[in-house]
């Protein structure tokens, strides 16, 4: 603060005082609300019926098939675009972070159009005998869109960030680069690489438009818990709230591990 | 706040009056075409949500500020009726309940569907045009019924998600009202249902008990059986009132 802060009215942090309490309560009471609105022995029954059940446990499928996928592919990619530098990076690098500010409709909308069964490449799916629409896969392809720029930017900075001279040293010691990959920077790596995983894995337990759009609703086939909450709005709101509560429960949990592990590393650079 | 405050001081006579109206996905194309003319005569500035039928009642039921109501049937809007949430309903159009399918599609009726393989998309249970779906079902043969039910892919949360499915070819088939293949510009054709099958598609409107604009919304409701909305609803292929 500057002397002349000090000496007048301190309506300025006051100002900030009342902005800190209007956001804290604004973000955090729809939240409250939910567990307000269901005692813990409505939250229990309404997951007993088994169409939650199903939602739940479809949710968990899709979203580690979607990570699993999101890791393995992601993961040397995000090492390649924080490794070198090639003409076009900084365009490839915006492109993969695009969905990230992509409406939920939009993302629907270019998955029917790309890989829909009318779409650019629709035919050619169809002929490789993939069956891509209205099943548990396109629960899948929707998630991957929309989480993977959540891990791959998140890990390219931590890669960007790792002392450079860990992986020379590891070089002139004769280790190849594949090796060194796997065995200094994903270790060195991995605070960060599980901040993404986890920003991912919460981008895609809460997604809905583009799964409605691209895959349909089906309990146990296509229908997430997202969606399963958004039919039961209409019928059956008790259950609707429990399931968001469920999701909240989710979510803090990954928000809460994404913090724990940001707590105990040095990794606060932004993704260049 | 800073409209209500504006409203206080400057909503004159000739300001135009903001009616929020409620009405089934089904209703889209029509009622967006007649209710600009419905505003320039009552001097009302119409703002149109469209959703499934049950959504807009549960959002009536939540307290949206919504002043009129147009559903896709007439048992939701009763029950809103019987909580006190609304006035009388009023049937005012109906509509005829269709298998649609692509327009270069081979299956010719509901019996076509029970073939494995096809993809049904159908309305979820809880919007009218899922529980048409199913009234209709099952008053064929339980095994024809179980056949086809077994071909349902999936259970859309309104109209547009069924058509949108079909035209997107997602899906060989579905169930939606005869306005909506109507709409979809020539991408869908439609099979009619025998007579023992059909169910009576009836539209219900009222006005929400709490409205800001009662007498508006009455006026809307009122509209919808005489006047410009009345005729676009017919054009667009509804039928009259029963």
């Amino acid at each position: 603060m500057t002397r002349a802060g000090l000496t007048r009215a301190a309506w300025f942090p006051a100002l900030l005082g009342l902005c800190l309490a209007a956001a804290l309560t604004f973000l955090t009471l729809p939240v409250v609300a939910i567990f307000v609105n269901s005692s813990p022995g409505q939250l229990i029954d309404s997951l007993g019926e088994p169409g939650a059940l199903d939602a739940l446990w479809l949710s968990l499928r899709t979203t580690a098939a979607s990570i699993a996928i999101i890791l393995l592919v992601g993961t040397p990619a995000a090492y390649l675009l924080a490794t070198r530098s090639f003409r076009g990076k900084a365009v490839a690098v915006t492109l993969i972070e695009l969905p990230l500010v992509l409406p939920p409709a939009v993302a629907g909308i270019a998955l029917l159009a790309a890989v829909g069964p009318s779409g650019i490449l629709g035919g050619t799916i169809e002929a490789l005998g993939i069956e891509l629409s209205l099943t548990t896969a396109s629960v899948v392809v929707a998630l991957t869109f929309v989480a993977s720029p959540f891990y791959v930017r998140q890990a390219m900075a931590a890669f960007t960030a790792v002392d450079r001279t860990l992986l020379e040293a590891s070089r002139t010691l004769g280790v190849s680069e594949a090796l060194g990959f796997l065995r200094v920077m994903i270790p060195v790596a991995l605070p960060g690489l599980a901040a993404g995983t986890a920003l991912a894995l919460g981008r895609a337990l809460g997604e809905f438009g583009a799964t409605l759009m691209f895959a349909g609703s089906f309990r146990g086939i296509t229908q997430t818990v997202p969606l399963a909450i958004y039919d039961r709005f209409s019928t059956d709101f008790d259950s609707a709230l429990a399931l968001s509560a469920v999701l909240v429960a989710v979510s803090a949990a990954i928000l809460l591990s994404v913090k724990l592990v940001r707590g105990g590393e040095a990794l606060g650079s932004a993704p260049r | 706040m800073v409209l209500l405050g504006t409203c206080a001081v400057g909503c004159g006579s000739d300001d135009p009056h903001r009616l929020v109206v409620s009405a089934a996905s089904s209703m889209t194309v029509t009622l967006e075409a007649c209710a600009p003319k419905f505003g320039d005569a009552e001097n009302a500035d119409v703002k149109l949500s469209f959703a499934g039928s049950d959504e807009l009642a549960a959002q009536i039921r939540q307290g949206a500020k919504v002043d009129a109501y147009a559903a896709a049937n007439t048992k939701l809007p009763d029950e809103l009726y019987a909580d006190g949430l609304l006035t009388k309903p009023v049937e005012f159009a109906t509509n005829e309940f269709v298998l649609a399918v692509p327009e270069d599609s081979d299956i010719q009726s509901v019996a076509d569907l029970t073939k494995e393989g096809t993809v049904l998309v159908v309305g979820s249970e809880s919007v009218p045009i899922g529980a048409y779906t199913r009234e209709t079902l099952a008053k064929l043969p339980p095994a024809q019924e179980k056949a086809i039910l077994a071909n349902v892919r999936s259970n859309e949360p309104d109209v547009k998600g069924i058509v949108g499915k079909l035209t997107q070819g997602a899906a060989d088939a579905g169930f939606v009202y005869v306005t909506d293949v109507n709409a979809a510009s020539g991408d869908l054709k439609a099979i009619h249902l025998p007579k023992e099958l059909e169910p009576q598609v009836a539209y219900a409107a009222g006005v929400v008990k709490k409205a800001e604009q009662p007498d508006l919304g009455g006026k809307f409701v009122d509209g919808l059986t005489q006047g410009d909305c009345a005729d676009a609803l017919g054009d667009a292929g509804f039928g009259p009132a029963p």
